[in-house]
């Protein structure tokens, strides 16, 4: 899908990069976690998240996402934005939900950057 | 290209809104001298884990980047409490991490573990009560 076609889906606004939409986006990463992007996000992939601070953008320019999606309604801060115009990283926020925003994705064609994780699982202490 | 380079950036610890800022120019820099955009890629997300956990647990810290030929070495050294139990560190999940790291979407206990993924070579010390010192080496 392009960027301009997963704004029309998700009824999205176009916050940075409007003059990017016909990147053409085949995998997603969701995440409210920073840490498992920059651990299993793969490059040309979409950025789903409800995180808005300035580290979203620095993550998206070091993985090399194509593109930030926000999700729940939120609108980053102008310091989140701005960098993104400076690093040249397309943002964009629907009101969708996490679960629904991957959801209509994934119905339309868009596949996760790993399907479930290799090797031994975590626990997690507390 | 052959090109090397050779700086070095200091990270404050607590800084939380500057986590990334020292990663971001070092993978401009790699770019410049035309580093592949993989290597370009790892190099800049195990200098992102090692500055995020600079800001999270230490004082403060320098990473020091150095192109050779062929290879890239990242040196990160901190001053802060160190890590009593590297093999524990070193695992998938295992966290220290405080609430305030954790708001920021960071603290999921893959840093060290995810540093290692993207090293070919990867040395890791620490002294409890002084700091830590990680070489990342990334073959060009």
């Amino acid at each position: 899908m392009t960027l301009r076609e997963i704004a029309d889906l998700l009824d999205a606004r176009i916050l940075v990069g409007g003059d990017h939409l016909d990147i053409e986006v085949k995998t997603a990463f969701s995440a409210d976690l920073m840490s498992d992007v920059l651990a299993f996000a793969k490059p040309g992939s979409i950025m789903i998240t409800g995180l808005t601070n300035p580290q979203i953008v620095r993550i998206a320019s070091i993985v090399d996402n194509s593109a930030i999606l926000v999700v729940r309604g939120k609108i980053p801060p102008e310091e989140t934005l701005t960098l993104a115009e400076e690093l040249d990283i397309p943002v964009l926020s629907t009101r969708y939900i996490l679960f629904e925003t991957s959801g209509r994705l994934y119905a339309n064609g868009i596949v996760g950057c790993v399907r479930k994780i290799e090797g031994p699982e975590s626990v997690i202490p507390l | 290209m052959t090109q090397g380079c050779e700086c070095s950036f200091s990270v404050e610890g607590e800084k939380f809104a500057e986590a990334g800022k020292v990663s971001v120019e070092i993978k401009k820099m790699l770019k410049k001298i035309g580093i592949p955009d993989d290597v370009r890629r790892r190099a800049a997300i195990a200098t992102y884990e090692s500055e995020v956990n600079i800001i999270s647990y230490a004082i403060e810290g320098t990473v020091k980047l150095q192109v050779t030929r062929d290879r890239i070495l990242i040196d990160i050294r901190d001053t802060g409490p160190g890590i009593s139990n590297i093999e524990q560190a070193m695992e998938q999940g295992y966290s220290t991490a405080n609430d305030r790291i954790r708001e920021m979407g960071f603290g999921a206990g893959m840093g060290l573990f995810n540093i290692k993924n993207c090293s070919d070579t990867f040395e890791i010390s620490s002294e409890e009560g002084k700091g830590t010192h990680l070489k990342i080496l990334i073959n060009r």
